[in-house]
């Protein structure tokens, strides 16, 4: 009975391991999964910041608009 | 946008796109504790670097607006230290969540520690006093000669006082700072440039704001000038 659990044991982690091991080959798009899935973070980093800089863009130029104007109508009312 | 006058914009950015790719990816030294965390010097620690440029900035605007009594200086004072708290606060809140998981506690009562929170409220009174003044020309030199005394008092609690105690944080109380060992030659080369990246987007920030108050001191002279004008 011992020899028999043990056996049927054996062949469970067999199975499991060809299973992880199967598992593991036919991933693909391998550059995003390797390290840990670092590059994954490091895009998502990346788009925040590309996100935050085209935001402040936005405002810095909206506000160049705002100082002409206000240079233009300051010029007419002189 | 004019590349030649805002050609540090797109340095700012350029740096600081390094900064989030080679900060992640590049080799960092195995340490205890540590772990991966040793990245969080190229977000945490210049935080405190962009505070302490742009409060410097605040501090000479006001000594110039003492001196000048001009109410632009007093203007860019009062941006800059308003940008500075900003960068102040993330550093506050990252340096938080980083002592979590490495001193297993968001606060502890560490003299580093408490002396940035008390430099955040030296600052956050620099803004009720502020508040609290109604004539623009007291208001200002007020605030100028506050500024200074804030200013010092910021070297005091976050340079002078934790180099004196025991301290936790890197760099304080016998502690080796990470420019001992931990920082080593490939950890400078994200480290340098990250520091500048965030710093100069402190003075990006700062500018706009600056920008905005100026554009706003311009609309209210002139509609005074025209209700004047008008009776």
């Amino acid at each position: 009975m011992k020899k028999l659990s043990t056996l049927f044991l054996s062949i469970l982690f067999a199975v499991t391991g060809f299973a992880q091991a199967t598992e593991a080959s036919p991933q693909m798009a391998d550059t995003m999964r390797s390290e840990g899935k670092i590059y994954v973070v490091v895009c998502v980093a990346a788009i925040v910041l590309t996100g935050l800089i085209v935001y402040l863009v936005s405002i810095d130029r909206k506000l160049g608009r705002l100082e002409k104007e206000m240079e233009s109508t300051r010029n007419k009312n002189k | 946008m004019n590349i030649k006058k805002n050609w540090w914009k797109f340095l700012t950015v350029g740096l600081l796109f390094y900064t989030v790719i080679a900060g992640f990816l590049g080799k960092v030294p195995a340490r205890e504790i540590l772990n991966e965390t040793i990245r969080n010097l190229y977000f945490h620690v210049p935080m405190w670097f962009g505070m302490m440029a742009l409060l410097f900035i605040s501090c000479v605007y006001g000594i110039k607006h003492l001196n000048g009594g001009k109410l632009k200086d007093d203007l860019i004072a009062r941006e800059a230290a308003h940008a500075g708290i900003a960068m102040g606060v993330l550093g506050l809140i990252t340096g938080s969540l980083w002592a979590r998981y490495t001193w297993g506690t968001w606060w502890t009562s560490d003299t580093k520690l408490n002396g940035a929170a008390i430099t955040m409220l030296i600052y956050f009174a620099y803004f009720v006093l502020r508040g609290s003044v109604e004539d623009e020309q007291k208001r200002g030199r007020l605030a100028a000669v506050y500024s200074i005394f804030a200013f010092v008092m910021m070297i005091v609690f976050i340079m002078i006082l934790p180099r004196m105690e025991d301290s936790l944080h890197p760099g304080n109380g016998g502690n080796p700072g990470f420019s001992k060992y931990d920082l080593d030659s490939r950890m400078r080369l994200v480290f340098y440039p990250a520091v500048l990246g965030w710093v100069l987007l402190g003075v990006w920030i700062m500018q706009v704001r600056i920008r905005i108050a100026l554009l706003e001191e311009q609309y209210h002279s002139d509609q005074s000038n025209s209700q004047s004008v008008s009776l």
